[in-house]
């Protein structure tokens, strides 16, 4: 068989030829994406102003008109913010009144909350059961004898001296390490058989959700020292904090549930016809698979829960938002609060932003194995 | 283990009992009619220096609803103008919306609260340079002043009218509905109601002489006289609860879209149904069963936010009662109890009736 020789047919394929002018290049993403009809031109240009209003001059603020060096209020000379004002109390916003001499124990606290958040939050790395395990127990103890000392030749430091950054996360980690054991202990007991148990869980979670945070730090601050034995003296900070993990056990038991309720009936059941006892099933079956399910829904309660620390000023605790806005009523640095308040904004945007984009990395990685 | 609780809470109760007589605190909620002697910068109904404790309770109650409602509304709508605008096909349009969800769902709501009361608000002019909006809105420092409306004699007339004009509507789209049911043509039901709701107490205020007076208010020597003036804490408390809570909206609102099928969009225009029925008819209609139970959480979410008015001074419930009344009486746990009952009230009605919607609206699945 031979090939045709015919010209009306051709033997070779043409090349494709590039696609119109129009829609290559710079110019071509402009008008699918910006200018693809008369009303969306409209809309692009008006957010293009809005940006232009909006967004240059806070730019022109927080950067190109601001002063970054010096020491005192004479160095505010620009026109736009004066970031003197952090640098000038940047000690005191990360450490609070922590002594200066102690203030080594508080970095290696924090060091060493930075490795084991690192490893824990990188899937790469190896030994996470053991990580997991010191982060649980061991770090808990370190932290609380290198914060308040008194031990070890330590000096002791009452917790009335700590603030700022410091506080805020200390605030944040045991919350968090505290409110997720307990979470999951109301999580279980709100799907157990007993009628007793589950309502004791059910009334306790939703007591919890329906009242507002500040009222429990009202009522830790005011009413636990009556609930206490006449001579027991509560420290301040201690009452904030059950009263932070009290509430927020209730919201991470929810999302635990949630988690608890997607796991098939057919598991626990395997798990009985092997003979396990109802804590092995729930700590070898059902909790592993659980949790791994709502990794993303405990991120974002703890995300809030980091949120909800700055609300301890409300009772005098002197976390950083509160340790920035006792620097505002200095009397040599009056009026400088935009600049006090975008900085705080800024920092908690920072850990906020980062937990949610951590929640979604691995919403999408777990993805992968339960999409049907 | 029901042994150890009821001893747990026996020892609780004990010790209180112990504590309570110890620092001569008399319970019972007898403090309520005792007289409160301080006074409130916003009142909604009477309240003077001479008022019981049991007003403050109400008055509290009542601004804490107030900012809730207005909050409510504004976050609504900011929330849906911003979730609609992240799925718009103009780039610049959803980046924008996404950066605005990412900043305000990312910073505390205390932060933003004493960011637009100390950093914004304060920083305004004076009364004397107010800034103004058609020399009837001014705004300054104390806050915002807005035209006071008088009502007059035969005023009444006007609002019967827009209830009877309500009432009517409601009759008429049963009438509608039932007519499609039976003859399959539709009836414009909204723009008629809407005619009607507009219409008809307008021209029952005209019928009366428009009874009706706007206070506007001047600029008399270093104040304003006349309007209303709205606190500048009701106004930082009010934009940084609905800008903070939009956020969470704008999100509820894009997933509930997103979570109807493609396939329905596409069904609907192979019916060749015009976009504006599709998205009123078919896609939304699915994307409120999604997207209602979120909402009604995130409207308890701004109630309960609300009580971070304390920090800025507005008079809500928490700063009016379980401030200022807690110190002055020490009635600690009669307060607190009673504050906390009232946000659990409403959280448990609020998911009460959110129960009886998912019902309702539950996937018939036969």
């Amino acid at each position: 068989m031979t090939t045709p020789t015919n010209s009306t047919f051709r033997t070779e394929m043409i090349e494709a030829r590039e696609a119109p002018n129009q829609s290559r290049g710079v110019a071509g993403w402009l008008r699918a994406n910006l200018f693809s009809g008369p009303i969306n031109s409209v809309v692009s240009v008006v957010v293009i102003l809005l940006i232009a209003r909006l967004i240059w001059p806070f730019l022109e603020w927080t950067v190109i008109d601001a002063n970054f060096l010096g020491s005192s209020r004479d160095a505010c000379t620009g026109d736009g913010a004066c970031w003197v004002f952090i640098a000038s109390r940047f000690d005191s916003i990360i450490y609070g009144f922590y002594p200066e001499a102690a203030r080594w124990r508080v970095d290696i606290v924090f060091a060493v909350l930075a490795v084991l958040i690192a490893w824990l939050a990188v899937p790469r790395l190896p030994q996470k059961k053991w990580v997991v395990l010191f982060a649980l127990i061991g770090f808990p103890i370190l932290a609380y004898i290198l914060l308040l000392g008194g031990h070890f030749g330590l000096a002791y430091v009452p917790t009335r001296a700590w603030g700022g950054l410091m506080l805020t996360l200390t605030i944040a980690v045991v919350g968090i390490v505290g409110s997720l054991p307990i979470g999951i202990l109301l999580a279980l007991g709100r799907r157990s058989k007993m009628p007793f148990v589950k309502s004791i869980c059910v009334i306790f979670i939703e007591f919890w959700r329906g009242v507002p945070l500040i009222t429990v730090l009202f009522m830790a601050s005011v009413m636990l020292p009556l609930f206490m034995p006449g001579n027991i003296e509560f420290d301040k900070l201690l009452r904030a904090l059950v009263g932070i993990m009290l509430f927020w056990s209730a919201y991470m038991a929810e999302v635990i549930r949630s988690g608890l309720q997607a796991i098939g009936k057919g598991q626990n059941e395997a798990g009985q016809a092997l003979g396990l006892s109802y804590w092995q099933r729930m700590g070898l079956i059902i909790l592993p698979q659980a949790l791994k399910l709502v990794i993303p829904g405990i991120v974002n309660t703890f995300i809030s829960l980091f949120k909800d620390t700055s609300l301890v000023l409300i009772i005098g605790l002197l976390d950083m938002l509160a340790i920035i806005r006792a620097g505002l009523t200095d009397t040599n640095w009056l009026g400088f609060s935009t600049e006090g308040y975008v900085f705080a904004a800024l920092v908690y945007w920072i850990f906020c932003f980062s937990m949610s984009r951590y929640s979604q990395y691995i919403e999408r990685r777990l993805n992968t194995g339960h999409k049907q | 283990m029901f042994i150890a609780l009821a001893a747990f809470i026996g020892f609780l109760v004990h010790n209180t009992l112990l504590n309570l007589d110890a620092r001569g605190i008399h319970t019972g909620f007898g403090f309520m009619n005792e007289r409160a002697g301080f006074s409130i910068s916003q009142t909604l109904i009477e309240y003077t220096n001479s008022s019981t404790y049991g007003r403050t309770f109400v008055i509290g109650l009542l601004n804490t609803l107030l900012v809730s409602i207005l909050g409510i509304i504004a976050a609504t709508i900011i929330g849906f103008l911003v979730g609609i605008a992240r799925l718009s096909p103009n780039w610049l349009l959803a980046r924008l919306a996404t950066i605005y969800v990412e900043i305000f769902r990312n910073i505390p709501l205390l932060v933003q609260i004493l960011f637009w009361y100390f950093a914004v608000l304060r920083s305004l002019p004076s009364p004397r340079q107010s800034l103004s909006l058609f020399d009837a809105f001014f705004v300054n420092v104390r806050g915002l002043v807005v035209p006071d409306p008088q009502p007059m004699a035969g005023f009444a007339a006007t609002p019967w009218a827009l209830l009877i004009a309500v009432v009517i509507t409601i009759v008429f789209g049963i009438f509608a509905k039932r007519r499609q049911m039976a003859t399959g043509k539709a009836l414009p039901v909204y723009w008629i109601g809407a005619a009607i709701i507009i219409g008809l107490p307008l021209i029952v205020f005209l019928a009366t002489g428009s009874p009706l007076e706007w206070s506007v208010p001047e600029l008399t020597g270093f104040n304003f006289r006349g309007g209303i003036n709205v606190l500048p804490e009701l106004v930082a408390l009010w934009l940084a609860l609905s800008i903070y809570t939009a956020a969470f909206i704008a999100e509820i609102v894009r997933s509930g879209i997103l979570s109807v099928p493609q396939g329905q969009t596409e069904a609907a225009r192979s019916l060749s149904l015009p976009g504006a029925i599709t998205l009123r008819k078919i896609v939304l209609p699915q994307a409120m069963r999604v997207i209602v139970p979120q909402m009604t959480s995130q409207y308890l979410n701004l109630i309960k936010n609300s009580s971070l008015a304390t920090a800025i001074g507005y008079p809500d419930l928490v700063a009016v009662f379980a401030g200022t009344t807690l110190n002055q009486t020490g009635q600690a746990i009669e307060i607190i109890a009673m504050t906390m009952a009232v946000y659990l009230i409403i959280s448990l009605t609020v998911s009460f009736l959110m129960n009886l919607y998912n019902a309702r609206t539950l996937l018939k699945e036969r």
